[in-house]
């Protein structure tokens, strides 16, 4: 039995703590009015006097205040997107992690029975996190908050592509939606943990096992129409004029790879105490050599979205890269950087995957490129070109960073690491490469 | 110089592996091993070094990433610029993405192709070459053991190979120049 130690729920709380007086300093810390604007970006011109005359320059170009009223939407916007970028984020980790523990039932893989508990325990993170993201969400859906263009009447009113799409982007719909898609993940993790503990109990006829790899199956075909549908709702209506149909794909992989390195740096921080001694340099091979495959994927989906609307140069599509390619050019070619060519190069060698500190390296790169990944999906359409990561991102990083710890290896301490009745467990234990 | 080596058969590929790591334990060299499909974790067992042809592979495919490149550089930009979907830009690092999945392509291509073709010149196999294996019935369902004499004991070595489930024991004197 693992034993939470007083160290690790020390530091997690702290992170909490810290996160949320973070956040609150970023919700009051926004500008109240289009003085406050005008001073704050006064005091910022002020700093870069080469910037000054260019400027001035802009500033008659936009014609006054509407400039300013602008960026005073999108300050405020600010600590809004980058709670739900955090909120989202640690939530799509749990989610990966939930998804590629239904496949190894499904497939009834043989390698993986001795990392059940760890995937176990992550999950866990799904009810917690996935009932702060539906608060958030119903807020920004009811337009509580400036988050979805959508969710705003007035917007509507005047703009004629999102009237035709009323009948889905609509608060109640989308409320209606999350609760369905959230409902039935949590459901299949209940059940999951449950026949998974039920099967150490009574392990023989493997009663409980083929009830896992049922709803296993089950869960999997409702998991990648709803993961599509969540994509849609949750992260492509903040450009709700845009719209790519792989999109679902493409958040899919990014899901999927942090939570696979999230199961491997765990892993790797249990063995590293002394636990999991049934884990060997081959079951940590095997997740690096998905960290490796599932980053190459997700390059792969990324290029595809990218390459079509890059060529065919359609203006209603090739905005969102023209956007991104202006306003954020640092994250968006430095994710592609920390998410591709890093892991292809330090994951490619056999050798390499089986050494722990390069998985931990490898995977903590990876975790923060699919953060700035989901950055780069939210913040264009919300803050625009006023972002900058301040401390209401890294704030909330740190909230729910904290959160995630607490909960996960809380849930570790929950039941023994090895999932002894697993029919396949002796396969496992001697799974060698 | 003839030298004189030891054929053991087997018919099993689980005998064939303990037999191998018991020959090896007695410190016997042993020359090849013929088996009629690949035994897992026979080149383990035999204390064969692990291959390089993993290397070799990422230096083909870095050398079919730089002929892509080179490539296209070559008939896209500089010999016959063409202006395709409104991008006549002329600048090898604009038109990249279009390019790509040519890179990619002709990375794998040359990894591939070429890391084949060496796998088999390394496993000296090529055009009309004889064949290697001392006894036909390793193409079918027998396994074979081919073990140095050397200075050792032939009589000691036979009955060690007895002891290991050999089928069949065959002192050889090879000529050096056969093959």
């Amino acid at each position: 039995m693992y034993t939470l130690s007083n160290r690790l729920r020390l530091f997690s709380i702290i992170l909490m703590v810290v996160g949320l007086v973070g956040l609150v300093i970023g919700f009051a810390d926004r500008p109240g009015s289009v003085e406050e604007v005008k001073e704050m970006m006064a005091a910022h011109d002020a700093h870069g006097s080469g910037h000054a005359e260019t400027n001035d320059h802009g500033e008659d170009a936009h014609g006054g205040d509407a400039h300013y009223e602008h960026v005073l939407h999108q300050l405020q916007n600010k600590p809004w997107a980058s709670l739900y970028i955090a909120a989202f984020f640690f939530f799509m980790i749990a989610l990966g992690v939930l998804a590629f523990y239904a496949i190894q039932f499904a497939s009834q893989a043989g390698w993986s029975p001795v990392l059940f508990r760890v995937m176990e325990a992550i999950t866990a993170y799904l009810v917690p996190g996935g009932i702060i993201l539906f608060v958030i969400l119903a807020l920004s859906g009811f337009h509580v908050n400036h988050l979805f263009v959508w969710a705003d009447p007035e917007v509507v009113a005047h703009d004629k592509l999102i009237q035709g799409k009323v009948s889905w982007l609509n608060g109640t719909g989308f409320i209606i939606r999350a609760a369905i898609f959230l409902g039935g993940w949590l459901l299949y993790r209940h059940f999951a943990v449950k026949y998974s503990r039920k099967q150490d109990e009574e392990p023989q006829g493997n009663k409980w096992y083929k009830k896992s790899f049922k709803i296993s199956a089950g869960f999997l075909v409702f998991f990648i129409y709803t993961e599509s549908m969540m994509s849609w709702d949750w992260i492509m209506s903040f450009d709700p004029h845009w719209f790519s149909t792989l999109f679902g794909w493409y958040v899919f992989a990014s899901l999927f790879v942090s939570g696979i390195t999230t199961i491997a740096l765990i892993t790797i921080y249990l063995k590293s105490k002394g636990y999991l001694e049934f884990v060997n340099d081959s079951h940590i091979h095997d997740l690096a050599k998905f960290m490796f495959g599932i980053s190459i994927f997700w390059t792969y989906l990324w290029f595809s979205q990218f390459m079509l609307i890059w060529y065919s140069n359609i203006p209603e599509e090739v905005t969102y890269f023209i956007t991104r390619i202006e306003d954020y050019k640092l994250p968006f070619f430095g994710m592609l950087v920390m998410n591709f060519i890093f892991p292809l190069l330090v994951l490619m060698n056999s050798d390499f995957k089986r050494v722990n500190w390069f998985v931990v390296m490898a995977g903590i790169v990876i975790l923060c490129g699919h953060y700035i990944d989901v950055f780069n999906m939210v913040m264009p359409a919300t803050v625009g070109g006023s972002w900058f990561i301040g401390i209401s991102e890294i704030s909330a990083v740190l909230l729910f960073l904290g959160l995630f710890l607490f909960v996960v290896f809380r849930a570790l301490t929950k039941a023994p690491l090895l999932a002894k009745g697993n029919p396949y467990l002796e396969e496992s234990k001697h799974f060698h490469y | 110089m003839a030298s004189k080596v030891i054929h053991a058969l087997y018919t099993d590929d689980d005998v064939l592996m303990d037999a191998v790591k018991k020959v090896r334990a007695e410190h016997y060299h042993i020359e090849e091993v013929f088996c009629p499909f690949p035994v897992h974790g026979l080149d383990k067992a035999m204390g064969i070094p692990h291959t390089r042809l993993a290397i070799t592979s990422f230096m083909y495919g870095c050398v079919g990433l730089i002929v892509a490149i080179v490539m296209m550089n070559y008939i896209m930009i500089e010999d016959w610029p063409q202006n395709i979907g409104g991008k006549p830009s002329f600048s090898y690092i604009e038109n990249m993405p279009a390019f790509v999945p040519i890179m990619f392509e002709l990375t794998v291509f040359f990894a591939a192709h070429l890391m084949v073709i060496t796998f088999y010149m390394r496993s000296r196999l090529w055009p009309f070459k004889q064949a290697e294996n001392p006894d036909v019935r390793t193409t079918d369902d027998h396994f074979l053991m081919e073990v140095d004499a050397g200075n050792h004991d032939v009589n000691k070595l036979t009955s060690l190979l007895g002891d290991t489930g050999a089928v069949e024991i065959k002192v050889i004197d090879k000529e050096e120049d056969n093959h």
